[in-house]
């Protein structure tokens, strides 16, 4: 099937900023993502790049919406989910899952990791067996069993962020969104989550948006690329192309401003040209 | 004489525990000459932090230093009275902190918080702290010094409250900073210009820099000597040149192993192997073992 | 993380004292037929302003001495603890109802409800707590049950404040978001994810709320408006013992220090058990 799973067409967000906000009255509205085109091929992991401020989580937010756009469209399996009220989401939210940065604020602290995974399977109507769906829920993402029993603040950061993906990935969804979610841990670490998610999205045909600012981290896991800049998308291709011969300034930086494990006596003194 | 020999820090044999008497520093021993950036790089709970806070006397009252000195140009900084200390670093050591949002006091403007320093612990007139602050600002490429001294922190990006705090740093013409991940908070781009900035200022001021951060990138950029730590105990220190041509240690080159990068997306990105952390937990069982005979 | 450690100890030693003398108050209230001594009604002129046991001229059988009137003042503090607590029960679950789910809505759901919420509470707490408590009991008539309502009625918005500031900080985390994700709906957030977040802070308001409304009943019986019987009451033996301080200084040190030592250990047993038991606090 040649349809995308994502068909996104000249969406925009506002929302409202708080730093302007008046003593009385409404705060006015910033608009964050101006006017975005673009597909998410089924069973494709896409990565989303850009610095603070550019769009990229809220870009994340309203794709699983989150957030509702002011305009466009999102076009997700056919439908269109652009002004879907909250009850209609609810029966697509099975296929619209999401994996957060940080799974110290994203766990409920006084849930078990078990009340915590069998969340979304009880409220999709999995409830039977939620036992069995659990473990093997856990198993997936290589958690022991005792696990379950546990609270968020008995386990690592590497294994909070497995449970994040455990919870995600219980009911087998179409869509996941990963927003950072290696941002907050050690490189060791890093290099687990991301084979994990890496041999899971290829072993469930899963579909990825992969937001982050890590290029390295983008190049290893996603198929297509999109760099974003002050809520526009500045380039848009296969990872191979982007990389091997990025089009614009601007992604030339990005990548001339990681600081590659190796020496280079240069590098420092080459200045970032573009950026002020 | 004596200076030429001196390093400006020298760090023999630190031990320091918890309450628990849990060792979070193991026999650290580590030095910086002058004019020298020596990078201490491992992952979270190595204790880079921890040796930071030890230099600079700030450590959290729970961590207790049972064993080891610390040399700051020769003088034992343990042996000193604690006023007498604190007038030493005021005027020999600065700090750049991780988080230049929280290390601002967000109800003050910069330009006092800038000159405090200069003004109450070094006994500079206000005017002589003001130029000296200007000179600084210009020095870390700040435009327009009458606004940014006026602001408040939040009226600045983040960027610009790291070159606050880097020109504050620098102020005092300190042997010595200590540069906690400074750049960690920080987008890439503008990590490339800070980074920048403080290579500038160390080899134009002089000044000698342990540079803490997470990042192997990082390290081959900013530092001619590095450290590597895991549990607290120096697994592996070379200069970084040797470093990254030939690691000696396996958690060294696991760590190399696990850094993304893009150029060679497929050997990097790799987790560190079982047996690697299985012998690090064998190399520290070790030392504590050897550590614990002498101190009973 | 160890100074967390060492503060829990310290928690400890609180819980423990706190819990145990409120343990002694609630089981001597129960069965204050059979503990106490002497019936507490009972006069004898014969024995009036009996001292404390170690003093001279003490009878045996009157522990704490007697009021002026000849009665036992053990007794009275015994049967006096059984209204203190009736109350400090009644009328802080009361307020604790009331108040915290009106905080959970105007902190969860913001907006209107919030606006309408807030300015109730405003207005609410404009008013000076022991003078409205006095205006109320007033208007409803002297009692046990119009004590209560007074507490209640007044002292609702204590919760609603602090519920209200926990709950916004709460249901502005991931873990909410995450519920979306998770196909829940805002109630069923509110309930499942949000509530359980806020419990500690409820559970320790609760008990700190009781100590309240122990001091509040007391100040209501020292101006005679709680109970209208002779039914003994903590601040009902404070205002008589006031009369007789210099000579029975006893029938007024005796019920104070009954009532202090309550409060306190009202306030420290919430605060100890939310260190203790939750678990985000280890």
């Amino acid at each position: 099937m040649a349809e995308p799973l994502f068909s996104v067409r000249g969406l925009k967000v506002a929302l409202p900023d708080m730093t302007r906000k008046p003593l009385i009255g409404r705060a006015p509205m910033a608009e964050i993502l101006k006017g975005l085109d673009f597909d998410l091929p089924r069973g494709s992991v896409t990565g989303i790049v850009g610095e603070s401020g550019s769009g990229k989580s809220t870009l994340g937010r309203a794709l699983v919406r989150l957030l509702e756009p002011s305009d466009g469209s999102i076009i997700f399996d056919g439908r269109d989910i652009t002004h879907l009220p909250e009850a209609e989401l609810r029966p697509l939210r099975r296929n619209l899952q999401m994996i957060f940065q940080d799974p110290m604020s994203s766990l409920n602290p006084r849930r078990t990791i078990f009340s915590i995974i069998a969340a979304p399977l009880r409220q999709n109507g999995f409830g039977d067996n939620l036992k069995g769906r659990v473990a093997e829920a856990l198993q997936r993402v290589g958690l022991p069993q005792s696990f379950a029993s546990r609270y968020r603040h008995e386990l690592s950061g590497g294994q909070r962020q497995r449970v994040g993906i455990a919870r995600a990935l219980a009911l087998s969804p179409k869509f996941v969104l990963a927003d950072e979610i290696i941002s907050g841990l050690d490189v060791s670490t890093q290099a687990q989550i991301l084979t994990l998610l890496e041999r899971l999205a290829a072993e469930m045909g899963l579909t990825v948006a992969f937001i982050s600012h890590d290029l390295s981290v983008i190049r290893r896991l996603c198929q297509q690329v999109i760099v974003m800049r002050e809520g526009a998308i500045v380039e848009a291709s296969a990872t191979d192309a982007l990389f091997d011969n990025p089009q614009q300034a601007y992604t030339r930086d990005l990548l001339a401003a990681i600081p590659l494990p190796e020496i280079d006596a240069d590098w420092l003194l080459s200045a970032a040209k573009t950026s002020p | 004489m004596n200076a030429a020999v001196n390093p400006c820090l020298d760090i023999r044999s630190l031990s320091a525990v918890l309450p628990n008497g849990v060792r979070v520093l193991r026999s650290v021993s580590l030095s910086v000459q002058p004019g020298e950036v020596r990078a201490l790089v491992g992952e979270s709970g190595a204790g880079k932090t921890m040796i930071g806070k030890a230099v600079l006397g700030v450590l959290p009252p729970s961590v207790r230093i049972v064993e080891g000195d610390i040399l700051l140009e020769g003088e034992d900084l343990g042996r000193l009275q604690p006023k007498a200390r604190r007038t030493l670093m005021g005027a020999r050591t600065a700090l750049i902190p991780q988080d230049p949002l929280t290390a601002l006091n967000p109800s003050r403007r910069i330009g006092p918080q800038m000159t405090d320093r200069l003004v109450r612990i070094l006994g500079w007139s206000g005017q002589r702290a003001d130029i000296r602050i200007r000179q600084l600002l210009d020095e870390v490429q700040i435009r327009d010094p009458d606004r940014v001294t006026k602001s408040y922190p939040h009226e600045l990006s983040g960027g610009m409250r790291q070159r606050v705090l880097i020109a504050a740093a620098f102020a005092a013409e300190p042997r010595l900073i200590v540069a906690d991940e400074p750049t960690t908070a920080l987008d890439v781009t503008v990590q490339k210009q800070i980074l920048r900035l403080i290579a500038q200022l160390q080899r134009e001021h002089g000044t000698a820099i342990l540079f803490v951060t997470h990042d192997l990138g990082v390290v081959a950029k900013i530092s001619q000597k590095v450290s590597v730590l895991y549990a607290g105990k120096v697994v592996e220190e070379a200069e970084t040149a040797a470093l990254f041509a030939s690691p000696q240690h396996p958690y060294t080159r696991a760590l190399m192993a696990a850094t993304p990068r893009y150029t060679n997306p497929f050997a990097s990105l790799k987790p560190v192997d079982e047996a690697v952390l299985a012998g690090l937990a064998s190399e520290i069982a070790a030392a504590d073992q050897a550590w614990r005979r002498p101190h009973g | 993380m160890d100074d967390g450690r060492i503060s829990r100890h310290g928690s400890g030693a609180k819980l423990w004292l706190a819990g145990g003398w409120l343990l002694l108050a609630l089981l001597a209230a129960l069965f204050a037929p059979l503990v106490a001594p002497q019936d507490p009604l009972a006069q004898d002129l014969m024995f009036e302003r009996l001292p404390p046991f170690w003093m001279s001229g003490s009878e045996p059988g009157f522990w704490l001495g007697t009021d002026s009137l000849g009665r036992d003042l053990l007794s009275r503090l015994i049967f006096g603890a059984r209204i203190a607590f009736v109350v400090a029960f009644a009328a802080a679950l009361a307020a604790c109802l009331v108040g915290s789910t009106l905080g959970l809505i105007s902190g969860y759901f913001g907006g209107w409800a919030d606006r309408i919420i807030s300015r109730v509470v405003d207005v609410w707490m404009a008013f000076p707590p022991v003078l409205f408590a006095i205006l109320l009991v007033a208007v409803l008539g002297t009692g046990l049950s119009s004590v209560i309502i007074a507490i209640a009625v007044i002292d609702w918005t204590r919760f609603c404040r602090v519920i209200r500031a926990e709950t916004m900080g709460q249901a502005r985390m991931d873990y909410v978001e995450n519920a979306r994700i998770a196909g829940y709906g805002r109630i069923g957030i509110m309930l499942r994810e949000v509530l359980p977040n806020v419990v500690p802070s409820i559970v320790a308001l609760l008990s700190l709320e009781m100590g309240i409304a122990v001091i509040v009943e007391a100040i209501l019986s020292f101006v005679n408006l709680s109970i209208s019987t002779d039914d003994p009451t903590w601040g009902g033996i404070i205002a008589e013992g006031r009369l007789s301080i210099h000579q029975a200084w006893w029938v007024l040190v005796f019920p104070l220090i009954t009532l202090i030592l309550t409060v306190l250990s009202f306030s420290q047993f919430g605060e100890g058990l939310k260190a203790r038991f939750d678990p985000v606090l280890r």
